[in-house]
């Protein structure tokens, strides 16, 4: 069980650090590594155990935790996950003290200023792939613009407009032509 | 914009535990948005947008970067602990929970049937974040839109790789933006 870990912690660390651009970006990696390489996972549980973590609320990496436990229990998934979040999360705890300390620097100014774009064409472009991926047709996108909408026009708590798309989906989709 | 009094450590680690525990899927960020800066003014549009900036463009898990990032900003280390702690370890000991009743749940076709309709909800919270960030760069000047639109493209129609598009067209904006601040 002991090397187990240790191979938990060599492969989740290093994919941890260069996961730029979101832990999705690796997600191909860990597929490669967990069912070709060591065979903790067959191709069915890693396709499930994928479809969980992304249906499950919370970071969409959680999905490395879910390896671990399938690996070695409880254990297994404490270590994977640590493997995987701690390292850029003390990275990124520097860099917020180092952004602190040096408040209105002329190199922060241009960094905020600089990637705030590049971010918000990223988001709008993950958004228009989600809706694109969405199993449900054009009622399930439909109901993607009209949460969109709500949410810009409206202080809506978003569970209140979740069970609210559910509902709608149940409704309607044996109803409406696909 | 004003802001609200700073939270306490506790409240922190409270918010953001919730938002990792009923973002169902997806989206954190959007949650996060609508939480700190909507709903509890606790941190402002334009502070918080930067942090996302730099949460994509560091290595690591967007929405971790993010929730550190905030409450480091909010309250210094203990608030960066709350971050990081609610955001991940509750989310995380129900979906090994979920995971091991997923066999149970299924076989129902209504499970199917409500995930479908709660992502397609959960769509609106990227997709609203996406807008907001984007009407705020709209007010930047025309080299943030073209950088903007660039971006849009390079990953949304051209699919192209999201670590070379944030190195690339990061590195290229950040070097425009010092450019322009060192003129100034």
């Amino acid at each position: 069980v002991r090397s187990i870990l240790l191979s938990l912690v060599t492969l989740f660390v290093p994919l941890s650090l260069v996961s730029v651009g979101g832990g999705q970006t690796v997600v191909a990696e860990i597929h490669r590594q967990v069912v070709s390489h060591y065979h903790w996972l067959t191709e069915k549980q890693f396709v499930d155990a994928f479809a969980i973590s992304r249906m499950a609320p919370g970071p969409g990496t959680l999905l490395v935790t879910l390896i671990g436990w399938q690996v070695a229990g409880i254990a297994g998934a404490i270590v994977a996950s640590f493997a995987i979040f701690a390292p850029t999360a003390l990275l990124v705890y520097c860099l917020a003290r180092i952004w602190a300390r040096y408040e209105g620097a002329r190199w922060q100014v241009a960094l905020a200023a600089g990637l705030q774009p590049v971010a918000a064409g990223m988001i709008l472009a993950s958004s228009l792939v989600l809706i694109e991926a969405l199993e449900g047709g054009w009622l399930a996108q439909g109901i993607a613009v009209a949460s969109t909408a709500s949410l810009m026009m409206t202080k809506i708590n978003p569970v209140v407009l979740m069970a609210v798309g559910a509902v709608v989906f149940i409704a309607l989709h044996g109803v409406l032509p696909a | 914009m004003l802001t609200e009094p700073t939270p306490t450590t506790i409240q922190l680690f409270n918010v953001f535990s919730r938002i990792g525990l009923t973002s169902f899927g997806g989206g954190l960020s959007g949650w996060m948005l609508r939480e700190f800066v909507q709903r509890r003014a606790w941190i402002d549009e334009e502070e918080f947008l930067s942090g996302l900036g730099l949460a994509q463009a560091f290595p690591g898990v967007n929405v971790v970067n993010l929730a550190i990032w905030v409450g480091y900003r909010l309250r210094g280390t203990p608030g960066a602990l709350a971050g990081a702690c609610g955001i991940i370890i509750p989310p995380a000991v129900l979906v090994v929970v979920i995971a091991a009743g997923f066999a149970a749940l299924s076989g129902y076709s209504l499970t199917h049937l409500v995930l479908d309709g709660v992502g397609a909800a959960a769509i609106g919270l990227s997709m609203q974040m996406g807008l907001i960030a984007a009407r705020r760069v709209t007010t930047k000047g025309a080299i943030p839109i073209v950088i903007m639109v660039l971006a849009f493209v390079a990953v949304g129609l051209l699919h192209i790789s999201l670590p070379l598009v944030v190195l690339v067209l990061g590195a290229i904006s950040v070097a425009l933006s010092y450019y322009k601040v060192s003129r100034a």
